[in-house]
This record gives C-alpha cells, sequence and structure tokens, in this order.
C-alpha cells in the first residue's frame, strides 16, 4: 500500500504537474478541480495528505479545510496559494491546516513538505 | 604501352567489380548489415575529394608551381580540425529537416525560398559540370597515353571512348544513386564504392610513385639532389613571397570547397550514418590526404628531370610505366585514374540530380497552375524519371563540355573555377550557422553578386582564352574601360587572376549578404529557422516546420505522403502514426496538428526539397486564415528558454521581477483607494498562477530528464499555453492602465464604422468557420463618419465578436451585428444565440476580472479584463456600450458612438 494523495486545484496545469510529481514519489494520487469534488473525493479516497489550493470558486480552500479537519482520521492538509502575506499565511494555519505553500513554489518545497508530514503519519 | 583492346577489358572489369560492390552493398544495407556504417568507410568516402586532378593534376602543378600545390590540401585539413563544430552542426540540422543537398540547405534557412535552392542550384550545376569534364577529360588523356593512341576530340562521338564511359557512368548512377526514391536520399551502395575507389586511387598512387621514386630512381634524397642541382628545378622549393596572397586565397578557397561541393556535401553530411564518425574522420581525412600528397613533390621533380618538356606533367605518373615497358604498373596507375574520376563523377551527378530535381524542377511543376502536377496521383515514379533524366542530362552536359574545352585548358585551371563557383555558397553557409540575422534578400543578393563577379573575373575569361568567345575584353575592359578588366578591376593587378577573382567576388558576396541583410527583415518563418539552425547543438532540434491554423485531417495528408513517398513507404512510416495522432490530438489539437505536419513536411523535404515540401503540407490544411505565428513564436521562445536549461531559471527570475514591478507600480494606486489594493491583489493571484504552473513544470522539465517523449510533449505544451496567458494578461492590464489613466491617446481619424466591423469579423473569421456559426452584419444605408482610433475600436468589435463565439452554441451558432443612426450617435449592436447572462451577472460583467463562471465549460480561457478594456475605450472615444441577455436565450451587446460633428 501507497500513501495517498489528493490534489485539489481548479488550473489543470498545476494539478498536472504535482500529479506527476507525487506518482514518481510512488503516492496513490487523486485530483479534484473545486471544492465539492475535493469533498467528494475525500470521502472515498481517504487521503493522507491534501494539497489544497486556496482560492476557488464557489466552495474555497479554508471552507473545504475545515470541512475535512471534521473526518476522521483527518487528513494533513497543506495549503497552496498565490496570496503570501503574513495575515493571509495565518489565516490559512488557523483555519487547521498543516502547512502553507506560497505559489510560485519550487517543487523541492512541496516534496519535502509531504515527505515531512507523512513521516508524522503511521504506516499507509 | 598497352593494346587498346586490353586496357578496354580492364576498364570494363574495373566497372563490373564496382557494380558488384554496390550491388553487394545494396543488398547487405536491406539486411540490416550496413557495410559503411564505420567511421573508416565515411573517412575514405570523404576522399572522393581527390578526384582525376589530385591524381594527376597535383603533379602537374607540383612540376610548374612547386609547393604550390600543397593549399590545395592544406584547406581542408585545417577545416577537418573543426569539423567537430561546424561539420557536427551541419549534420544535425540536415538530418533534422531531411536537407539533401547544399542548396537545399541554403533555401531552407533562408526563409524555405525557392528563389534560394534555385540559384544556388544553378551554380553549382553551372560550377559542377566543368569539373565533371574535366574527369572525362582526365580518362580520356590517360587512355590516349597508356595507348599511345591519338584519338583526337573532333572524333564524332560515336566513336568516342569517353562517351562510352560516360554512358556506364550514367548507368551506374542512375541503377546506386537514383534507384528508388529515398526520403533520407542515402545510398549504400555507392558510398561503398566510393570509399573503395578511395582505397583504389590512393593504392595505385603509391605503387606507380613508390615504382618511379625507388626503381627508377635510386631513392626520393637523389631525386632531391639532382633537383637542387639544377637552378630551374631548384626554383620550385621556394615560395616566393610574391605568392603568399595566392597561398592564403587557396588555402581559403579548398577549406571551402571541402563543404560547398555539391559532391563533399552530399558525402559528408547526406551519406553521413552516424555524426559520431566525423571525430576519426577528422584526423583519417587529413591523414589520407596526407598520403597521397607525400610523393608528389618527388615524382613531379623526377618527371622534370627525366622528361622534355613536350610532355604532359600531368601525366608523369603514368608516362614513367609506359616509358619503361611495365605493363602492369602502367594498368594499376590507369586504373587508379579511373577510380578517382569514376568517384567524383558519380556523387557530383548524384548531388547535382537532387539538386536538379529538387530545387529547379519541382517547384517549377509544383507552381504552374497548368500542369496540375500537385494534384495527380502517384508521384513516385515522375520523381524518379526527373532524378534519372537529370544524370543523364548533367553527364551529357559534362560529356559536351569537355568536347568543347577539354582540349585547351590544364585539369588544374577547370577544377579552380569550378572550385571558386560553389565557393561562393560559403558566406551565406557561416552565416546559416553562426549568424541570426542573415536574410533571404541578404543571402539572394550575396550568392548573385558573388557569382556575377567569379562569371566575369574567371569563368568568361577561361572562355576567352579558349577563344570560344572574343577575348578582346580581357586585354581592353568591357567597353573598352580600361578600369573594367577582367583580370585587373578597378586597376588591381598584384595578385593572380584566381586570388584576384576571390578577393572581389568574396568582396562582393560578404559585402551583399552583411549589407542587404542589415537592411532588410526576417519573416517568421526565417527567424525560427535562423535560431534553429545557429543553435542546433544547444538544444534538442526546436522542430519548427510546419506551424499551421487550420484544420488537419489525417488523411490528407497520408494521401500526400503516398503521392511522393509511394504506398509502401508511407504505410511503413505511418505505422501506428494514426492511433497516436488520434490521442494527442485528444490532449492538445493544435500541437498535434502541427506535430502531424511537421512529420510529413520531413518525410517530403528528402524528396521535392523543403520549399516545394512547406508548400505541399501548407496545401493540405483547411483555412489557416488566422495568424497563429505570432502565437506560437512567443510560445517556441519559451519552449527553447525551457528545453536550454540554464536559461531557464533567467526567465523565470525575469518573469518574477515583472510581478514585483508591477506590485510596485501599483502600490501606489494601492494607497489610493482599495478597489485599486483588490485589483492589484487579483492581478499578483493571476501572475502567479500561471506562474506556478510554468515553474513546476520547468523544473520538473529540468529535473526528470528520463521523461516520456509524450509527457514532455504536453508538459511543453503546457508551458507555451500559460506563458502565453502570462503574456496577454500582462498587456491587458498595461492597455488598462494606460485607459483609465488617461495616458492613452487615440490617433483619431475620420472612419467608415463598417471598415471597422469587416476588419475585425476578418480576424475571428476563422474562429467563426470552426463552429460554423451563421454570420450576419447588417447596416443602414448612407452612415456618417466617425472620428475614432482605428485599430483600438477593432480591438473593442473583435473583444465583443470572440465572447459571441465563446457562448454560441455548436453549429446552431448565429451571430449578428447591426449599426444604425440613433439620435446624433451610430449603434453598433452585437447580438448572439448563445447561452446568455444571467440578470444578477449584467452589471459586473464590465468589472476588471469578473469571468463567467461556468461548470460545463471549466476554467474561463481570457484574462477577465476584454470587456473592461472594451469599455474603456469606447468611453474614451466619448460613447458607452451596455448589454442585454436573456438566460438561453442570447445576448446583445450595444456599443453608442457619437457621430462626428
Amino acid at each position: 500500500m501507497s500513501f495517498r494523495i489528493l490534489i485539489v486545484d481548479d488550473e489543470p496545469a498545476i494539478s498536472i504537474s504535482l500529479r506527476f510529481l507525487m506518482e514518481k514519489q510512488g503516492y496513490l494520487v487523486e485530483t479534484a478541480a473545486n471544492g465539492q469534488e475535493a469533498l467528494h473525493k475525500a470521502e472515498h479516497f481517504h487521503p493522507h495528505v491534501v494539497l489544497l489550493d486556496l482560492m476557488m470558486p464557489e466552495l474555497n480552500g479554508i471552507a473545504v479545510c475545515q470541512v475535512l479537519r471534521t473526518n476522521s482520521p483527518s487528513p494533513k492538509i497543506v495549503f497552496l496559494s498565490a496570496k503570501g502575506r503574513a495575515e493571509d499565511i495565518e489565516k490559512g494555519k488557523s483555519a487547521g491546516a498543516d502547512a502553507y505553500l506560497v505559489k510560485p513554489f519550487a517543487i523541492d518545497d512541496v516534496l519535502a513538505q509531504v515527505e515531512l508530514l507523512l513521516e508524522a503519519t503511521e504506516t499507509p | 604501352m598497352v593494346d587498346a583492346w586490353v586496357v578496354v577489358l580492364i576498364a570494363l572489369l574495373y566497372f563490373c567489380l564496382l557494380f558488384g560492390i554496390a550491388g553487394w552493398a545494396s543488398y547487405r544495407a536491406q539486411q540490416g548489415k550496413s557495410l559503411i556504417a564505420n567511421p573508416y568507410v565515411y573517412a575514405l568516402s570523404l576522399a572522393v575529394y581527390c578526384t582525376a586532378w589530385t591524381f594527376y593534376g597535383s603533379i602537374g602543378r607540383a612540376a610548374n608551381a612547386g609547393l604550390h600545390f600543397l593549399p590545395i590540401y592544406l584547406g581542408p585539413t585545417l577545416m577537418m580540425l573543426g569539423a567537430g563544430i561546424w561539420l557536427r552542426k551541419i549534420i544535425r540540422i540536415c538530418k533534422s529537416y531531411k536537407i539533401t543537398s547544399i542548396a537545399d540547405f541554403l533555401a531552407s534557412r533562408y526563409d524555405k525560398s525557392v528563389l534560394v535552392g534555385s540559384i544556388a542550384s544553378l551554380i553549382a550545376l553551372v560550377g559542377g559540370v566543368p569539373y565533371i569534364a574535366l574527369q572525362l577529360k582526365a580518362i580520356f588523356t590517360s587512355f590516349n597515353t597508356i595507348t599511345g593512341l591519338q584519338f583526337s576530340l573532333n572524333a564524332p562521338f560515336w566513336s568516342d571512348g569517353a562517351f562510352y564511359i560516360t554512358l556506364i557512368l550514367v548507368l551506374f548512377t542512375a541503377l546506386f544513386g537514383a534507384r528508388h526514391l529515398n526520403n533520407l536520399e542515402r545510398h549504400e551502395g555507392m558510398v561503398a564504392t566510393i570509399a573503395f575507389e578511395s582505397v583504389v586511387k590512393l593504392v595505385a598512387f603509391l605503387i606507380g610513385a613508390v615504382y618511379i621514386c625507388y626503381v627508377i630512381f635510386p631513392n626520393i634524397s637523389s631525386i632531391f639532389g639532382q633537383s637542387l642541382l639544377q637552378q630551374k628545378l631548384a626554383q620550385l622549393w621556394v615560395i616566393q613571397p610574391t605568392s603568399y596572397a595566392d597561398w592564403f586565397w587557396l588555402t581559403l578557397l579548398s577549406a571551402a570547397a571541402i563543404i560547398c561541393l555539391p559532391r563533399q556535401f552530399h558525402i559528408a553530411v547526406v551519406e553521413n550514418v552516424d555524426e559520431a564518425h566525423i571525430e576519426k574522420a577528422a584526423w583519417l581525412f587529413p591523414l589520407y590526404l596526407f598520403l597521397i600528397n607525400l610523393f608528389v613533390f618527388p615524382v613531379a621533380i623526377a618527371g622534370k628531370i627525366h622528361f622534355a618538356a613536350s610532355v604532359n606533367p600531368d601525366l608523369y605518373l603514368l608516362q614513367f610505366p609506359i616509358n619503361a615497358h611495365q605493363p602492369i604498373i602502367s594498368l594499376i596507375v590507369f586504373i587508379g585514374g579511373l577510380s578517382a574520376a569514376t568517384g567524383m563523377v558519380i556523387v557530383a551527378t548524384v548531388a547535382l540530380s537532387t539538386m536538379f530535381s529538387n530545387q529547379l524542377i519541382m517547384p517549377l511543376l509544383l507552381r504552374i497552375p497548368k500542369v496540375q502536377f500537385a494534384q495527380k496521383g502517384n508521384l513516385t515514379g515522375m520523381i524518379l524519371l526527373i532524378r534519372r533524366l537529370g544524370i543523364l542530362i548533367i553527364l551529357l552536359c559534362g560529356y559536351a563540355y569537355f568536347k568543347l574545352i577539354g582540349e585547351r585548358y590544364a585539369l588544374v585551371a577547370i577544377g579552380l573555377i569550378a572550385f571558386a563557383a560553389v565557393a561562393q555558397f560559403m558566406p551565406a553557409l557561416i552565416g546559416a550557422l553562426f549568424w541570426k540575422n542573415g536574410t533571404k534578400k541578404g543571402a539572394l543578393a550575396g550568392l548573385i553578386g558573388g557569382f556575377l563577379m567569379w562569371l566575369y573575373t574567371l569563368f568568361l575569361p577561361s572562355l576567352a582564352e579558349s577563344e570560344i568567345i572574343s577575348p578582346r575584353f580581357l586585354q581592353e575592359g568591357l567597353f573598352g574601360w580600361a578600369w573594367l578588366k577582367p583580370y585587373a578591376l578597378f586597376g588591381f593587378d598584384d595578385w593572380n587572376s584566381l586570388s584576384h577573382s576571390l578577393f572581389w567576388s568574396f568582396f562582393v558576396n560578404v559585402g551583399l549578404f552583411v549589407g542587404v541583410s542589415s537592411i532588410t527583415k526576417q519573416s517568421k518563418v526565417e527567424q525560427r529557422q535562423a535560431r534553429a539552425f545557429v543553435d542546433i547543438l544547444k538544444s534538442d532540434v526546436l522542430q519548427t516546420n510546419a506551424l499551421v491554423s487550420g484544420k488537419v485531417d489525417f488523411e490528407d495528408v497520408q494521401n500526400l505522403l503516398v503521392r511522393f513517398l509511394g504506398r509502401k513507404k508511407s504505410a511503413m512510416l505511418l505505422e501506428g502514426k494514426k492511433e497516436a495522432y488520434q490521442q494527442s490530438y485528444a490532449q492538445n489539437a493544435v500541437i498535434a496538428q502541427n506535430e502531424l505536419l511537421r512529420f510529413a513536411e520531413n518525410q517530403l523535404s528528402g524528396v521535392i526539397g523543403s520549399a516545394s515540401a512547406r508548400l505541399m503540407t501548407l496545401s493540405v490544411t483547411k483555412d489557416s486564415g488566422m495568424d497563429m505565428e505570432e502565437l506560437f513564436l512567443a510560445a517556441n521562445e519559451t519552449r527553447q528558454m525551457m528545453q536550454a536549461n540554464k536559461a531557464l531559471a533567467a526567465h523565470t527570475h525575469t518573469l518574477a521581477e515583472l510581478t514585483q514591478s508591477l506590485t510596485e507600480t501599483n502600490q501606489r494606486l494601492q494607497d489610493l483607494d482599495r478597489l485599486k489594493n483588490e485589483f492589484v491583489s487579483t492581478v499578483t493571484h493571476e501572475l502567479r498562477t500561471p506562474l506556478t504552473a510554468i515553474r513546476a513544470l520547468s523544473e520538473i522539465l529540468h529535473r526528470h530528464k528520463d521523461i516520456s517523449e509524450s509527457q514532455k510533449q504536453e508538459f511543453i505544451g503546457l508551458i507555451a499555453q500559460e506563458s502565453e496567458r502570462l503574456s496577454r494578461l500582462i498587456n491587458d492590464v498595461l492597455d488598462l492602465e494606460k485607459l483609465e489613466s488617461g495616458k492613452m491617446h487615440l490617433r483619431l481619424e475620420t472612419l467608415d464604422i463598417n471598415e471597422v466591423i469587416r476588419a475585425a469579423v476578418q480576424s475571428v473569421q476563422s474562429l467563426i468557420s470552426a463552429k460554423e456559426i451563421h454570420f450576419v452584419h447588417f447596416s443602414a444605408p448612407n452612415l456618417p463618419a466617425i472620428s475614432g482610433d482605428f485599430d483600438r475600436l477593432v480591438q473593442v468589435l473583435v473583444n465583443l465578436l470572440s465572447n459571441a463565439i465563446k457562448f454560441c452554441p455548436e453549429e446552431k451558432g448565429e451571430i449578428q451585428v447591426k449599426v444604425r443612426k440613433l439620435r446624433g450617435n451610430l449603434e453598433i449592436v452585437v447580438w448572439d444565440n448563445g447561452i446568455g447572462i444571467p440578470v444578477k451577472e449584467q452589471k459586473a460583467v464590465f468589472d476588471k476580472f469578473h469571468q463567467v463562471s461556468d461548470a460545463q465549460r471549466g476554467k474561463p480561457t481570457g484574462s477577465g479584463l476584454g470587456l473592461s478594456i472594451a469599455k474603456q475605450i469606447v468611453v474614451t472615444h466619448g460613447g458607452s456600450i451596455r448589454v442585454r441577455s436573456k438566460t438561453g436565450k442570447g445576448t446583445s451587446f450595444a456599443v453608442i458612438l457619437p457621430i462626428k460633428s
């Protein structure tokens, strides 16, 4: 069994690149293009880590994060956001995210962050 | 002397051997066990450089001018030192674009221009035919010498041995040089034969020379010793200070010849199996030149000592064993000369006939509408016939030239004249490899100018000296003007005629090439080719051939290939392609179509030349009204950068800097009000989003070299797409900023509004046709003129029309544009029957970054600024814009513009 990663972003190009990276690491990957889909997928897929875009139409990242937090077991959540001001980061953290990465990110940072969070998780 | 029938028999046996080798090598190639795929055969085949002119002529030249025969070999030797760079570049370019001749190479670089290709081909033919004649002459003369018969040049052709040899060469060349159509234009049988002939001529030369130096004379030092005793012979050892310039020009000339001679280009580039072979050839070929020249000087001096002045020095090598009654050695030398001559003739004819067919005849046939050549069925037979006819015509021309002028000119002079003609390719060739700014017009001007100078200062004088044309202009200059004397232009007569001619032709050629290039512009096709050629070693080849915006059907491409390559060959090439095409088409239609066309163009290039190939592939695309060139240029720039990994970091950095400077610029606005603040935040977000994708994807490409080709293409496609989005966004933001701050100055002129509408419709016509939208343009009669900025108003209408097209249903779409006069104003209504805009959203459509979100359509594609810009433009014109819409029924935008008072 491998670790499961859910990627939530409304930009196909970003999802595609993240999916490639995660799959190269040997993780199982699902993607969702909006908040509704993300919640729906999370129910069946039980991801260990969710890479979550903050700015999405309708159901945004903060809302998705709050719902996911109530799941049990709750996945680790990494926000990916084009907003990089200190108050943005604070807002994200207080919504219950485990990490916050500012776009455009270095792929190494994403990989390292995911690995770090998975270390804290039990075996898949 | 040797009996004529013996000589003829041996020669025929030798030809049979050549046919045998060629046949065997072709057979082996079909079995997949190539004989020629190694660096030794490659180096030997390069030695086709050494023709009969080397075999006999160097001795003649050494006997007359001493060490002055050396520069002809010095040039190539020096050039081979750098072969790892220039030759590798040329080979890689030619493999990438399926280029099959030097004329095609120049045409491909300079705007895929048919004119460049045909002019270069004409120059090659004019220079090549005398050179072929020279080989025939060598065979003819050596045959006379060895048999002691005195065949006259004036004999009718049917009683002339040289004529029959020409026919044998036609047969051989047609068989092994144009047997079937080959999109790579490679001929294993021919190359094997040429390599074999190189061995024969070298061995024969060495046997003859060793026999002279060590059997007839005791050893070389005694030959040299005797030479020093005679004042006249001792002179041969000295390099006169006055001839330094000649040494320079001759070295330069032969350096150029090693790649500019069509046959050298053909054997070194087109027939190259593996570019790794260059490494060994870079020293093997100079070694060959060294060996074949080793005994030239001793033999020349030996001949001078031994023979009376009446004996032709060109034939010393043959004359010694004949006089010593050594028929075996005489025959060996004769066969060596024959092999040197035939090798050259075969390759040169193949190279020239390829040009003749691809650069001269095909473009002609494809362009003359009456012939309707392009529409005819299977063309492979026709193309082969043209090739073979070309071979026949070229060889017969060579034969005719030999009959006409052969007797009167020394071997070496004809050879040098031919060298000087093709050396005119050099500036354009070097430009193609190292200079991105050369233009088609520059190359044409240089080629033509240099060629005309060559014609006037070298070729016509050679005809005059043979008294084929009146020699008067030699002494008196053209029209009796002394400064036009062909050997002393502008009174410049310090050098010999060859150096003089080279100086002037190169001066004019380089001057025109650089000068005209710097005042003319490159087309977009040419810009891409220029970059692709110069940077060929830096990155994977950037394939940029076709690039069209229209629709391409796989079947059309298939039919095209079948017509030019035949059913079997194209079936082989297209195996599995269709499925792959459909797959990639689903991912990205534009990239997939262009891949397919590029593939087809490359395959066709080998058969009909690059210019014609482009013409043909463009013919299968339907409706290429929209100019996608611009878009692709931008995309390709990014692609190139991504592939050149280092530039990548810089690129991202620049974009990041741009974001930053934009943020800074807007910081001031931010202080003004909260609205602006929001705007900046959104712009930043909008910039960062594509930037994120670009950065991640390019880091992936940088990191994972093992990534599959299709995935690589997908990622590069995404990078291009996101970069395009980024630049569009930046442009829009800048436009809007200018408009809102009042810095945009309208270029007002008196306009007919229907002109504006027509211009706008034209630029979206391809989108309208692609979606099969029913489009109508109504206009009230006698509308008054308005005052406005043409380009800006077109921009507004293009935006409205694009939106309308975007939201129209497939196939049943309708768009109407109506213009009428309305109370001192003009009203332009753009109506569509699309999905409509909900009432609550109608007010917001003109807001910045407002985009209609629609689950079925996924992400909106625009920057979200189009309507804001349109509104600002209209407002700046003193007009207004409003929207009316009903969900599901359609939308209409009305633009009101004041009539010019």
